[in-house]
């Protein structure tokens, strides 16, 4: 048994047993790490020694008779998330240098749990884009298939997940950037509602759509790792005081009765047909387990992607304005006052896409323009959430496909904002609505992981799990690893072009 | 032709709240080295985010009900965008459409009675860091960013500068009252942006309108409205136009200049801070911050004119400061029951308390001398155990050693001599000593009698009886 192969709740009964130290197991990780990503390039900066000091330390808590819900199990952070005294670069050059002298919440509270800290993982510049190609730093290699995207923007993670670089791993969700990767990766991720998860330290790229979340290579480890950073922080008001209840509880593959939706847009032209067919088939399983299926309708999905593209840039346009070379970061040499020396650390520290949405942004927000776009979006905003609403009174979950494609071709999109704004066409809505949605693995079209959506209300995160749990143990997805068969077994080196 | 004025206000405030409006770093950043009162929320680190003070609410709307206002019941905050090096998020967090209050007014007096100026808003927003050149560098010190600051608008009410400067004191003292605001205008506690228009006198509709910004100090504004007003009147009385740009102020050089011209009007974006979730302010907290409110200056100069028969002019220096007047009702409450009228209490305040004060530079709050020690003295003087000569002297020694009277009068013997006996030996050795002086009054002049009364004093250090000594005087005089 290799090691760095296990699920979250497999590694927790080893070190629960004694069977394995968390030093073992942390460095079976480190050590896939170099085996594998060179290749792979999941991960931005690597965390070698605290994380073996974090499992050294999760070993003698064990030995004091301690335990804790993560207690020495090796975790990758999206770098978009704070991780104190580890560069934090969202993706990007005008953070490069930047190492916040603070936690983000979810990771004090992993911290606490015990959990170990392996690295931070690469994504698109900001969490803007859909296949970490947007990273300033290098594109991450989708596990399945090294000529493919992971999937963005949490990428890294999804990949690291996905070849056995991290037993689990956070990601931030915006539009769709935790459940399109897993999708394209084979994994579980979970977008919890908006306000489930305290988004302190989480660097804001649309602060009324973003949300932290999971991405695991089960569900049941989705539920353990959600338990964990779910909850009321005092430090984000936008976060909700609902109690925490133990998801692991609602994981029961008893699903009969239980009446499930299927949004007819979400199977709208431009889906790829093998991933309409794995879909399909998903359903009739859902079905197999006694779920009552029925057709539904959410009108307003075609406006979810305009209706992004407006908010979206708009919140982006005023929350990256911080980045200006004053305080931290990167700042241009040789400017002649304050406004030059703006110019150019924003023109040379930001790329193209993020400059282009502070620029949609900007221009969303302009007077004479507000009225037209910033508040018809969030108008509209509102009839989307009420398509939801409407459809959660008559269901307990809606089902369909996460991604209109399978991973696709790096360079294939990059060049098209539009078509790759389009891969997210199927999760930007949740966000919108503040709901939650989880994506599983569901089938392959070409060889490639195809994705299943399931969505549920807000806080409906203990139905949403055990229909995911349900489908889960009733399937064989979850098993099936890439073969990374391709790869070269490159010495491990801190190679600095590829990682800084 | 000629030409009158209009002007609007926005005033900003700085909250008296322990900590910044969305952190609990401290506030108060007077006495505190560049940058230790700062942490990622009010730095604006990545991934930081911002958490209502809830004490500043309450005093924003406890100034809302000062002023009249109407207490929004659903309000929010909004970005506010431009790019500044003080501005650490690159946006301000304020409010823009949903303030916390409105649609209020302040009474002030004008000549022939009073005018009621109306408010537009009063919202809460976050305060900026500040620059520091030296030396050709700009340092930047951020223990002012996220203190919180009130801004109270006005509506273009204002026709005069005498009427500016009356609603600015009024305003202050409000603020003071409430205990909202130090209302020191001379250290950035409170900061202004004027607008000004000239319209031809008699003519409804009125001018252009120019902002002017930075006004950093009540001097400031009031000199820059007169410059301002001037520089409209000779452009148009020279049969210019005036345009409509935002000015800044020069202190220095005593002049506005332009800023920014309408072409280039700041666009700062507004929109609703995703950030904070919206207030809903029910009317029942609304009641109880209400309930905890001062009474107000207006309605306690009505009261002390009333309640303890004090002249205007007296009711108005005592109330024109919160501590004062809390000093002047405590003492009053004191003397009462030993026979000593307020308008007597409120003499020694306004007079001698006033003067000790202001030659010192004191604050009212720092007072030493405790109303029931300055009752204590008037019973002294009342009882005729001092002279007023002595109990000015033991008042001044009061303020500055916190001593009480009665052990001030005992270390200095000043207990009055209203014995005859005692000052006879007294008033011989002075009539002896000033042989002009007693033929000039002998000779009718009976004014003299005052100077010979003053030399007996001198010889007593001020404790002889002064009606005693006269007496005295007057009779061994036509002996």
């Amino acid at each position: 048994m290799k090691l760095y192969e296990l699920t979250i709740h497999e590694a927790l009964n080893l070190l629960r047993r004694r069977e394995i130290s968390a030093v073992e197991l942390t460095q079976a990780l480190l050590d896939r790490i170099v085996d594998v990503d060179n290749d792979i390039k999941a991960y931005i900066t690597l965390l070698p020694e605290t994380a073996l000091e974090e499992a050294r330390l999760a070993d003698e808590r064990r030995r004091e008779g301690m335990d804790g819900a993560l207690l020495g199990i090796p975790l990758a952070v999206k770098d978009v998330i704070c991780l104190a005294g580890a560069p934090t670069t969202c993706g990007s050059r005008i953070l490069e240098n930047f190492i916040p002298p603070y936690d983000a919440t979810v990771i004090e509270r992993l911290h606490q749990a015990g959990a170990v800290f392996l690295g931070k993982t690469n994504t698109d510049e900001f969490a803007m884009g859909s296949s970490t190609e947007n990273s300033a730093f290098f594109t991450t290699h989708n596990p399945w298939d090294p000529s493919r995207v992971p999937g963005g923007s949490s990428g890294g993670s999804a990949a690291a997940v996905s070849a056995d670089e991290a037993l689990g791993a956070l990601g931030s969700d915006t539009g769709g950037s935790v459940r399109q990767p897993a999708s394209l990766c084979g994994i579980v991720g979970l977008k919890p509602t908006y306000g489930r998860v305290s988004r302190y330290g989480l660097v804001a790229f649309a602060s009324s759509l973003d949300q932290i979340g999971p991405l695991c290579k089960d569900v049941t480890d989705c539920a353990l790792l959600l338990h964990v950073i779910a909850g009321h922080d005092a430090r984000d008001s936008t976060s909700w005081h609902a109690p925490v209840p133990d998801y692991t509880q609602a994981l029961r593959s008893e699903i009969k009765g239980l009446r499930i939706g299927v949004p007819r847009e979400y199977f709208a032209a431009g889906i790829q047909p093998g991933v309409e067919t794995a879909v399909r088939k998903a359903i009739q399983v859902l079905a197999d387990l006694g779920a009552e299926i029925a057709e539904t309708s959410l009108p307003h999905t075609e406006y979810a992607l305009p209706t992004y593209y407006l908010i979206a840039p708009a919140e982006a346009s005023a929350n990256l304005a911080r980045y200006d070379g004053v305080k931290y970061g990167y700042a241009a040499a040789d400017a002649a006052d304050i406004w030059e020396a703006y110019r150019k650390t924003r023109q040379h520290g930001f790329g193209a896409e993020v400059k282009r949405r502070i620029m949609l942004g900007t221009y969303a927000l302009s007077a004479g323009y507000y009225d037209a776009y910033y508040l018809k979006a969030q108008k509209v905003r509102t009839l989307i959430k009420q398509d939801f609403d409407r459809a959660f009174q008559q269901f307990d979950v809606l089902v369909g496909p996460t991604s209109p494609t399978v991973a696709f071709k790096i360079g294939e999109k990059i060049a098209d904002p539009l078509q790759m704004y389009l891969s997210d066409i199927f999760t930007l809505g949740h966000n919108l609505a503040g709901i939650c949605a989880l994506s599983l693995p569901c089938g392959f079209c070409d060889g490639l992981p195809v994705g299943l959506q399931i969505s549920g209300p807000a806080m409906g995160e203990e139905i949403v799990l055990r229909v995911a749990y349900a489908y889960e143990q009733a399937t064989p997805w979850h098993t099936y690893k890439p073969a990374l068969r391709n790869l070269s077994q490159n010495e491990y080196q801190m190679d600095k072009e590829h990682r800084r | 032709m000629e030409y009158e004025p209009t002007i609007g206000l926005e005033t900003h405030a700085q909250l008296l709240t322990a900590s910044k409006v969305f952190c609990s770093c401290s506030s108060n950043y007077a006495a505190a080295s560049p940058n230790t009162l700062v942490c990622p929320v009010c730095l604006g680190m990545p991934g930081s985010l911002p958490v209502i003070n809830q004490r500043a609410v309450e005093y924003v709307i406890m100034t809302g009900l000062a002023l009249n206002c109407r207490i929004a019941e659903f309000s929010r905050f909004d970005r506010k965008n431009y790019h500044y090096p003080d501005l650490v998020k690159g946006y301000q967090i304020s409010q823009y459409d949903l303030p916390l209050c409105r649609d209020g007014w302040v009474e002030i007096q004008v000549s022939g009675g009073t005018k009621r100026i109306g408010i537009q808003d009063v919202h809460l927003e976050e305060d900026t860091g500040k620059l520091i050149h030296v030396g050709g560098q700009s340092l930047i010190d951020f223990n002012r960013s996220g203190v919180p600051l009130m801004e109270i608008v006005t509506k273009p009410d204002f026709t005069s500068i005498e009427e500016v400067r009356e609603y600015v004191l009024k305003l202050r003292r409000i603020l003071r009252y409430l205990g909202v605001s130090s209302g020191n205008m001379e250290e950035g506690a409170m900061r202004f942006e004027a607008n000004v228009s000239l319209h031809p006198a008699g003519v409804a509709e009125k001018g252009t309108r120019v902002e002017i910004k930075n006004l950093n100090s009540f001097r400031a504004l009031l000199r820059s409205l007169e410059y301002e007003i001037n520089r409209q009147n000779q452009v148009l009385q020279q049969g210019g136009k005036i345009d409509r740009e935002t000015r800044g102020w020069d202190d220095e050089r005593g002049v506005t200049f332009v800023q920014r011209s309408k072409e280039f009007a700041d666009d700062y974006r507004y929109f609703p801070e995703p950030d904070l979730p919206p207030l809903e302010i029910s009317r029942e907290w609304v009641e109880e911050i209400r309930s905890r409110m001062p009474e107000l200056p207006d309605e306690r100069y009505r009261r002390f004119l009333s309640e303890y028969g004090l002249s205007a002019y007296d009711a108005g220096l005592l109330t024109d400061d919160r501590p004062i007047a809390d000093y002047f009702e405590q003492a009053v409450a004191i003397a009462k029951p030993r026979g000593i009228q307020p308008k007597t209490i409120a003499n020694w305040i306004t007079g001698e308390l006033f003067r000790l004060l202001r030659a010192s530079g004191t604050e009212p709050t720092a007072i030493q001398v405790p109303p029931e020690q300055l009752v204590e003295l008037i019973v002294m003087l009342n009882e005729n155990s001092i002279t007023m000569t002595s109990a000015k002297h033991v008042l001044e020694v009061m303020f500055h050693t916190g001593k009480a009277a009665r052990d001030i009068v005992a270390e200095e013997g000043l207990l009055q001599i209203a014995d005859a006996n005692q000052i006879a030996p007294i008033v011989d050795e002075v009539i002896r000593t000033n042989p002009d002086a007693v033929a000039q009054y002998k000779g009718g002049k009976e004014t003299v009698l005052r100077f010979l009364v003053g030399q007996v004093m001198r010889a007593t250090r001020g404790k002889a009886d002064p009606n005693v000594t006269a007496e005295l005087l007057r009779k061994k005089l036509s002996a």
